[in-house]
């Protein structure tokens, strides 16, 4: 008979919805069917029980080609390099469960190595404006059950978050909003008219890269200097501008959800800590809150567990061993491997062959590369050796935690392929076996 | 010959891309969903740039072949953009205004026709990027 | 089976009544006993100080807003020293941060103060898997966390209707769904205001839409705690913290307990702990003509047994404040202007934080700093009044040796006012300078262990009494030689000689030597369903939650080592 397992988390976005049903078969190793779930869940979950999962750790040879080995191997041949290395990096866990986060500290606390994750190329810019400013916000249901008007800058929830709107902003009937979208005012500032602009009240088509003035020009309103304001400001017409500052004032409840528009753009921190002003400029005439819209399901995971690890989120130096250290821009993954600083690197639960700038590659493929990660990547087609693992809400469960800091316990669906490891486990026997090689002398 | 014109490239996600990347990154699927770059048609016409048709994308630090669509969400002239991906990172720039995040969004590239060209595979682009790639 | 003797040693033991005796604790498989072998091996305690380890009663150590306040401030890494490159590794891991240290600097610090227990002050229940996951990354302390109700629809609900035993069953299923250990009360009904970016600043404001006021609120918090019969009391933080003239609401809060008695196995004898007195005990109309209330206040806290208070004494730092009352953290934003997070949670609390300079150039400070103190010299009954720094909020833990000096010696507090730039305003604006009352080495025993123990039901297993976990601080003071340097009496209290958990010594000559398994206590309250509040908490899930019901409650596989404070009730 098959089973359905109700509540069951999705790898996917920073949404990470907790509501999917999964009907798995009678041995529970396949998955039937799978409800409750955007078109991109649909595909990790399908991909979980696929026949051609990587089941054994994989080593290059001299040839180029890829051999199997057993874990075993794998851990001591990781170890032993991590040991060797002077400056190895660790990077990714946009795909990992927060006990894996928390185990890969303890690797790189006992290698003495760099610790990274994908909020170094995504939210890092956040970080930075956060540590400047604050972060006045909420968790979701607070958006759900009162907010009266959302604004979307630059992020494309369309695309990359499809269930925000509907479980989370828009559409939710909630306590205190229980005429769903229609008492809703929603705004989306974005250069391109996205299908979530295709939704909105009011799209704001703003000249790329000039978030930082369009702004400043809602704060110089919102503090009463309207009137100063030029015709045009970021491409966006003076009466507009007028026309959605008057609707944010008036708002009863009102949050702001940004994405990668504004942290990938010119400007980069700076446009979110004058975000995070306007958003406490905001709640001395209403309430206002800001929220990043966090890409992967468990990305804030490692900014947080390290943060109560080491006391910083990101771009980790734990290179002194009894001291962290971070400072991005100097211990973040890209500027290093373009300074060529690192002379090992880990490529764990993310895919840097294909979403670093291609001169990064370059630079770190010259040293040792480990990928571990359950799916064939561009980076397990680079590396040295490649560990599979289990994928985290599929074949393991864990915490992870949503965009808005919420931690979700994810569920395991079905049994993982015979052997594979999940992160925790396979991060705990390197660091258990870099300890025993260092008590024998050996490193 | 066409004009010569410097244009604005943004990467971003596309759920076309999320699904795409969940399949794998060596299924056609993603070769579809990624090697493309999505433009105003007013620019098209002014460089000569036939929809559909491979062209040439270069900047300061690589160049890409990529196809050339309009796409439905439409960049303004001046704007243009390819999804997130392995064909974007051959073009987007590597520093970071000291912030650890690179120029994935607002970097000036060229883009020409280039119809004879092949478009690459996305583990030819990133397996020859580093010297390992055997061919098909 | 492993026994252990500690010889010798000046034992303070208010629990059983040990007065700075010299006597032999012994101690067999991690428990106090009457007495061992003589295979057992011996600690000499000779010329020392022996007491219970440590209970912190209201400090805020893990969790979101802990953390968050650790992600939004590198700054609080880049205090030099030891912090930085100067100790080397003791435990397992580094130790990081000032205000708001690593969950390992936490567990470490404690540890080497002697300390083996503490009590998270805010548990928001939505959150608290992350709680939790703290709890399992912070080494050696035993620790339980209170979940907050004081802005809780649910509760709302109930008390408005006055259906006790509906928002008893519903306390006692979030305590089991939160592996909580009580209730705690922030800003009741001023929490839920600020979503809307309103307040609640008397104990009568209606909170919006809800129909209820702060002091219904409270009242039905308490009447549901006797109820149940749980170990801790009510734990509140009142309305209108932290503003000029606010020690009268505070009485009004206290007054609440009037009448009522507690109710409960576990030895407690109040129904409302205050907590961090000293922000709710101020007087004057602005921050100009700003003075102590500590007077007032006490008198009543003197006269009423039914109420227990910690200090939340200001240390003179930089901090971070953090609370789950948004609306406090916001005005004090307003009036420092440095960075502002806010965490709103939906349904249940809220939360803000804003780093905080107590500078002893500044005047207000130095008043706060003396409203602190005279609260522990005013008081009548030290099992009632606990010490506290209401952890990182007016300093941090790792200063509770110093506010021990500036109790026990009156040369301390004269050296400290010494170096204040507004002294003789201080010194007008309150009574410290007149108070020459020096607390000894029983006082502070029933200050930090016995009273806190005693308060939150747990002095059965935190003290010396027979069958107590053997959990023990040894410092290096010679009871019957107080040293006549304050600074002695401070340094002492930083590093132990030894503190033992459970029998295992985890700290020798302020190292930290072992890293032995702790636990998260909770309160497990076994009582019949109640099938009106399971239809109500479906509901609610259903339509107003972002999170299913199903992976609401923490799973047990998240729950670090779990020991249950077990009740019925029929």
């Amino acid at each position: 008979m098959p089973k359905v397992i109700e509540n069951v988390g999705c790898p996917y976005c920073g949404c990470s919805c907790d509501d999917v049903r999964v009907t798995v078969s009678d041995d529970g190793k396949d998955i039937l069917e799978v409800e409750n779930v955007c078109a991109i869940g649909t595909e990790i979950f399908k991909h979980g029980c696929s026949k051609d999962r990587i089941k054994l750790p994989r080593m290059r040879q001299p040839d180029g080609s890829m051999k199997d080995i057993s874990y075993e191997e794998a851990i001591d041949w990781t170890a032993r390099h991590l040991l060797k290395a002077k400056k190895p990096l660790m990077y990714g866990f946009g795909s990992t469960n927060c006990e894996g986060q928390a185990a890969a500290a303890r690797v790189m606390e006992i290698a003495g190595g760099m610790l990274d994750n994908c909020a170094t190329i995504c939210h890092g810019p956040s970080f930075l404006a956060i540590f400047d400013n604050g972060y006045p916000t909420c968790t979701l249901g607070e958006v759900k059950n009162r907010a009266d008007v959302i604004v979307y800058w630059g992020s494309n929830p369309a695309h990359a978050h499809p269930r925000h709107m509907s479980r989370y902003s828009i559409f939710p009937r909630g306590f205190f909003t229980g005429k769903g979208q229609k008492k809703r005012t929603v705004i989306v500032i974005d250069p391109r008219f996205t299908d979530t602009a295709n939704v909105a009240d009011y799209h704001l088509q703003i000249k790329q890269g000039h978030d930082y003035e369009l702004f400043n020009a809602f704060r110089m309103v919102i503090q009463g200097h309207g009137n100063d304001l030029p015709d045009e400001v970021a491409g966006v017409k003076k009466e507009q501008i007028l026309e959605v500052a008057e609707i944010m004032k008036n708002a009863r409840f009102g949050t702001v959800f940004f994405g990668m528009g504004l942290t990938h753009s010119d400007g980069r921190n700076h446009n979110i800590d004058i975000a995070i002003s306007l958003t406490r400029d905001l709640n001395k005439v209403s309430k206002w809150t800001i929220m990043a819209m966090r890409g992967h399901y468990n990305i804030t995971g490692p900014g947080v567990v390290w943060s109560w690890t080491f006391g910083f989120p990101y771009c980790l130096d734990l290179t002194k061993q009894n001291h962290a250290h971070m400072n991005p821009g100097e211990t973040s993954s890209v500027d290093m491997a373009m300074r060529d600083e690192v002379d090992m690197f880990i490529n764990i639960g993310t895919d840097a062959g294909a979403h670093f700038p291609i001169p990064a590659v370059k630079h770190l493929k010259k040293h040792p590369w480990v990928t571990i990660d359950p799916s064939i990547n561009m980076a397990s087609e680079i590396s040295d050796l490649h560990i599979p693992v289990c994928i985290c809400g599929v074949d393991v469960g864990g915490i992870v935690y949503r965009m808005d800091n919420v931690p979700i316990q994810f569920r395991k669906v079905i049994e993982p392929p015979e052997g594979v490891m999940d992160d925790e486990t396979l991060l705990n026997k390197i660091a258990d076996r870099m300890e025993e090689l260092k008590a024998k002398g050996e490193a | 010959m066409t004009a010569n014109k410097t244009l604005n490239m943004i990467t971003q996600r596309a759920v076309e891309e999320g699904i795409a990347m969940e399949i794998g990154k060596t299924s056609k699927q993603y070769f579809d969903a990624c090697s493309i770059i999505e433009m105003n048609e007013q620019d098209m016409k002014e460089l000569g740039i036939m929809r559909n048709t491979n062209v040439r994308v270069k900047s300061e630090s690589g160049e890409v072949v990529v196809k050339a669509t309009v796409g439905r969400q439409a960049c303004y002239p001046g704007l243009c953009h390819i999804r997130q991906g392995v064909w974007a990172n051959q073009v987007v720039p590597p520093r970071t205004q000291s912030t650890g995040a690179p120029q994935y969004s607002g970097f000036p590239v060229t883009v020409e026709p280039a119809p004879n060209d092949k478009l690459k595979t996305a583990l030819e682009l990133v397996q020859g990027a580093v010297g390992l790639w055997k061919g098909d | 089976m492993s026994e252990l003797i500690i010889k010798n040693g000046y034992v303070f033991d208010p629990i059983s009544g040990l007065k700075g005796d010299k006597a032999d604790i012994s101690v067999k498989d991690g428990k106090i006993v009457d007495k061992v072998s003589n295979k057992a091996e011996v600690i000499d305690a000779a010329g020392k100080t022996v007491m219970a380890g440590g209970v912190d009663i209201h400090c805020h150590v893990a969790g979101p807003k802990v953390n968050l306040g650790r992600e939004m401030r590198p700054e609080d890494k880049f205090f030099r020293g030891e912090y930085r490159g100067g100790i080397l590794k003791q435990g397992k891991r580094m130790e990081m941060g000032f205000s708001i240290p690593s969950t390992w600097k936490t567990g470490y610090a404690y540890a080497r103060m002697g300390y083996t227990f503490t009590n998270e002050a805010a548990m928001p229940p939505l959150l608290a898997p992350h709680v939790h996951e703290e709890f399992r990354d912070t080494p050696i302390l035993d620790q339980a966390a209170m979940p907050v109700f004081g802005n809780n629809w649910f509760c709302f609900e109930y008390i408005k209707n006055k259906e006790l035993e509906n928002n008893a069953a519903y306390i006692a299923w979030l305590l089991n769904a939160t592996k909580g250990i009580g209730i705690k009360v922030v800003n009741p009904g001023g929490t839920e205001a600020w979503a809307w970016g309103e307040n609640c600043t008397t104990i009568n404001d209606p909170v919006p839409y809800f129909d209820i006021t702060p002091a219904e609120i409270v009242k039905g918090l308490i009447e549901a705690n006797e109820y149940l019969g749980l170990p801790h009391s009510v734990h509140i933080h009142g309305n209108n913290l932290g503003n000029p003239g606010n020690y009268k609401d505070t009485i009004d809060t206290l007054k609440l307990a009037e009448g009522t008695k507690a109710k409960n196995k576990f030895g407690r004898e109040q129904v409302l702990h205050n907590t961090h007195l000293q922000f709710h005990s101020y007087k004057g109309t602005s921050w100009a003509d700003f003075e102590s209330g500590a007077k007032e206040v006490m008198d009543y806290v003197n006269s009423n047994k039914n109420i227990t208070v910690d200090i939340g004494q200001v240390t003179l730092d930089e901090t971070t404040t953090m609370t789950a009352d948004g609306p406090f953290e916001y005005h004090l934003n307003q009036l420092n202007h440095i960075k502002w997070a806010n965490v709103d949670v939906e349904l249940e609390t809220g939360s803000g934080i804003v780093p905080y300079i107590y500078d002893k150039n500044i005047k207000v400070c130095g008043i706060q700093w003396a409203i602190g103190l005279e609260i522990g010299l005013y008081a009548k009954d030290l099992m009632r009044v606990h010490i506290t720094t209401d952890h990182p909020n007016a300093g941090p833990f790792t200063r509770y040796p110093r506010v021990i000096k500036w109790l026990m010696s009156q040369k301390a507090r004269e050296a400290t006012l010494d170096t204040m730039k507004w002294k003789d305003k201080v010194i007008a604006a309150s009574n410290i300078a007149s108070m020459d009352r020096e607390l000894g080495l029983y006082d502070i025993a029933m200050m930090t262990r016995a009273g806190p123990a005693k308060a939150l039901g747990l002095s059965s297993i935190y003290s010396l009494t027979k069958g107590a976990d053997a959990n023990i601080a040894i410092y290096n003071l010679d009871a019957n030689k107080l040293p006549s340097d304050p600074e002695l009496i401070e340094a002492a209290f930083q590093n132990t000689a030894y503190t033992l958990k459970e029998g295992v010594v985890v700290v020798k000559d302020g190292q930290i030597v072992a890293e032995p398994p702790k636990y998260t206590l909770w309160t497990k309250v076994n009582m019949p369903e109640n099938a009106q509040v399971m239809h109500d908490i479906k509901e609610k899930f259903s339509r107003n939650y972002t999170v299913n019901l199903e992976n609401y409650a923490v799973f047990d596989e998240h729950v670090h080592n779990a020991r249950a404070i077990e009740l019925d009730v029929a």
